[in-house]
């Protein structure tokens, strides 16, 4: 995905870098509200889009209207994207539910502060990994991917628009106000490869909304095609009507697992590095970088190898991946700019002789090397 | 898999699938429905050329038994939802439809933002002055002192006025009717449509099992009975906005054309792409 045609050099912040990559995507809408560390996304999109046919820039009144905006948007066909912070993200969850509910693709840019409430808004955190995955209520499945550079705020707007068009389901992408902000000289592709559906859609005299066909790679029917379709946040039989019956009910929420489920070994993206190592270092988003550095000065100073490994999706959580990956591990790093968020998912998913360390910071500021060496 | 049953107006119901309907006998919801069917078969609105949005609550539940695209979202967030079917399908009609709790108060920013960027949709509140679907508790616009199942004693707060805050809010049509008065209530609908623009219609609706009940209001004939006294035509009244303890029905706002908010989207593109 985000085949690489012809190139483009700039120094660009993470922001800027997506909001490029949301105009080669050609999201159709936009919707989104004013949110430090967030707001340059829209305010680019905004420059863009105007001038863009057929596409649409919207300030909405609130995270709330931007995410049923987006919603109803990419009901009647579109492509759509917001960008917030942790406050707008917060607001959001309810709509993230329906998005997942009835299964409206959308892209939600999270660019993390610190919290909770207010917060410190001009300053990182990656402390929404678990709002991310369980903000919204109900059992549902999720999809967060978690950039640690420019060009990969790029290359995972792209990542997380054709998954999210894929399975039928918002994506989230997790970025640290680092991230957002940071400036870095990138080369950029000037086109980049978007999934579209290769069947036909079904005649309307058989077509169920959510027909067992439909749940992913599927083409699927909008408003205003002529097919008449009603879609709903309650729990649905495959027509899309309402109901409360238990065993449609558990059709209905075993549908939305099957999305992960089915495609989860193309779905899980992550890098590694020296896993024979007997230390293993897991991290994702500005944490990573730490780490690298991390790595590299300790083995200088000690001549000891250490193992990296680097999610860029960190829901679906990659546990079988993982499991693997750590096989030889006796001691796993996970540094985080949280008190501790994925560090439980790791060390649930390692077995019980191997040592998990958290380390955590979560005063605003990045994580330095030598922290992450002090528990090495 | 439905078959036509040679009459428009059952055509426009899903009637094989979906009814009966879950509205309790008495119920003024109905009437406002099948009144908004009549007014789009007047009208020739197609049924694949109709988006029909709620959020939710008893009124809301009216989505699921129009046999046409239909949009059951979040409480109160029909309009923001309805914003985004207009962008992406500008040529599409949509029209919301819901109550007082989920358009006045959950929904309540929602609504007078979408007055103010004036998209071109119709919104129908079926005003019953309670929250039926939870039960019967006070809602933005239950009058002062009027017993709810959350106002034992009587509410405390004021009530809005739903006509009064979009025509505030920059509303370009704003009419109000009542289910008594089916005919009127047709024709102000149809007006609402018909307007290029934000337009609202106010349905004061009873509800028999909840607010006629804590109020001592009788039945649901009793009701309709209470809704005929209590109405007057805004013809007669010398200000609609100063009146108290009637309900003003007709149009109480229709105000010149200005380009909806898609249109001048389309313009301001146009100008963009001059520079």
């Amino acid at each position: 995905m985000g085949n690489v045609q012809r190139k483009r050099i700039a120094a660009q912040t993470g922001n800027e870098a997506m909001a490029y990559a949301m105009k080669q995507i050609n999201p159709d809408v936009v919707a989104a509200y004013p949110i430090t560390p967030a707001t340059e996304i829209m305010e680019r999109i905004a420059h863009r889009f105007r001038e863009l046919p057929g596409r649409v820039f919207i300030q909405m009144e609130d995270e709330i209207g931007s995410i049923c905006c987006m919603n109803g948007a990419t009901a009647a066909g579109l492509k759509a994207m917001t960008a917030t912070s942790g406050p707008g993200f917060s607001l959001m969850q309810e709509g993230i539910g329906y998005s997942v509910m009835a299964e409206l693709p959308c892209i939600i840019v999270n660019v993390m502060r610190g919290g909770p409430a207010t917060g410190t808004p001009t300053r990182t955190s990656q402390a929404d990994v678990m709002q991310a995955r369980y903000g919204t209520h109900g059992d549902h499945p999720i999809v967060a991917v978690c950039p640690w550079s420019v060009r990969e705020c790029f290359d995972l707007t792209v990542t997380a628009v054709n998954i999210s068009e894929r399975l039928r389901l918002p994506v989230i992408i997790l970025m640290d106000e680092i991230v957002g902000h940071m400036r870095e000289v990138v080369e950029l592709p000037e086109k980049v490869n978007v999934w579209h559906p290769d069947k036909p859609k079904p005649p309307r005299e058989n077509y169920y909304h959510y027909d067992d066909q439909n749940n992913y790679d599927a083409c699927i029917a909008s408003f205003g095609e002529g097919y008449r379709i009603h879609l709903t946040g309650l729990t649905h039989r495959k027509d899309g009507f309402p109901t409360d019956e238990p065993e449609i009910i558990k059709w209905n929420l075993d549908r939305l697992r099957r999305k992960i489920e089915d495609n989860r070994s193309w779905l899980w993206d992550m890098d590694y590095l020296d896993l024979g190592s007997e230390t293993v270092i897991v991290s994702y988003g500005t944490a990573g970088r730490s780490a690298m550095a991390a790595k590299a000065q300790f083995e200088a100073q000690t001549g000891r190898r250490v193992g990296i490994v680097r999610l860029r999706m960190v829901w679906p959580f990659p546990v079988q991946r993982l499991m693997a990956l750590l096989r030889s591990a006796r001691r796993v790093i996970v540094p985080e700019m949280n008190q501790g968020q994925l560090y439980r998912e790791v060390e649930r998913t390692v077995s019980l002789n191997v040592s998990v360390v958290s380390v955590q910071r979560y005063d605003g500021e990045m994580l330095t090397p030598e922290e992450i060496i002090d528990a090495l | 898999m439905r078959e036509l049953k040679n009459d428009p107006f059952l055509d426009f119901f899903r009637v094989d699938e979906r009814f009966p309907h879950i509205l309790c006998p008495g119920c003024g919801i109905g009437t406002t429905m099948a009144t908004m069917v009549r007014v789009f078969l007047d009208l020739g609105i197609k049924q694949d050329e109709l988006c029909v949005v709620s959020g939710i609550g008893c009124s809301s539940r009216v989505t699921g038994y129009l046999d046409c695209d239909t949009f059951h979202t979040l409480h109160g967030r029909a309009l923001p939802a309805a914003t985004g079917i207009k962008l992406a399908r500008p040529d599409m009609k949509v029209v919301v439809i819901g109550g007082d709790g989920d358009i006045m108060a959950i929904g309540g920013n929602h609504f007078i933002h979408s007055a103010r960027r004036n998209l071109d949709l119709t919104v129908i509140v079926v005003n019953n002055f309670t929250y039926g679907m939870t039960g019967g508790q006070y809602s933005p616009t239950t009058p002062t002192q009027e017993r709810a199942a959350t106002a034992p004693f009587g509410n405390v707060e004021r009530s809005f006025n739903v006509c009064f805050i979009a025509r505030a809010a920059g509303a370009m049509f704003v009419a109000r009717s009542t289910t008594f008065h089916v005919a009127h209530l047709k024709k102000m609908i149809q007006l609402a449509l018909q307007k290029n623009g934000f337009s609202v219609v106010e349905v004061i609706s009873q509800c028999p099992t909840f607010y006629g009940r804590y109020q001592g209001l009788g039945d649901a004939v009793k009701m309709l009975e209470w809704l005929k006294t209590r109405s007057v035509d805004v013809e007669k009244v010398a200000n609609p906005w100063s009146v108290k303890d009637r309900f003003v029905i007709g149009v109480l706002h229709d105000q010149e054309e200005v380009p909806p908010y898609s249109q001048l989207y389309q313009e301001l593109r146009n100008r963009a792409k001059e520079k």
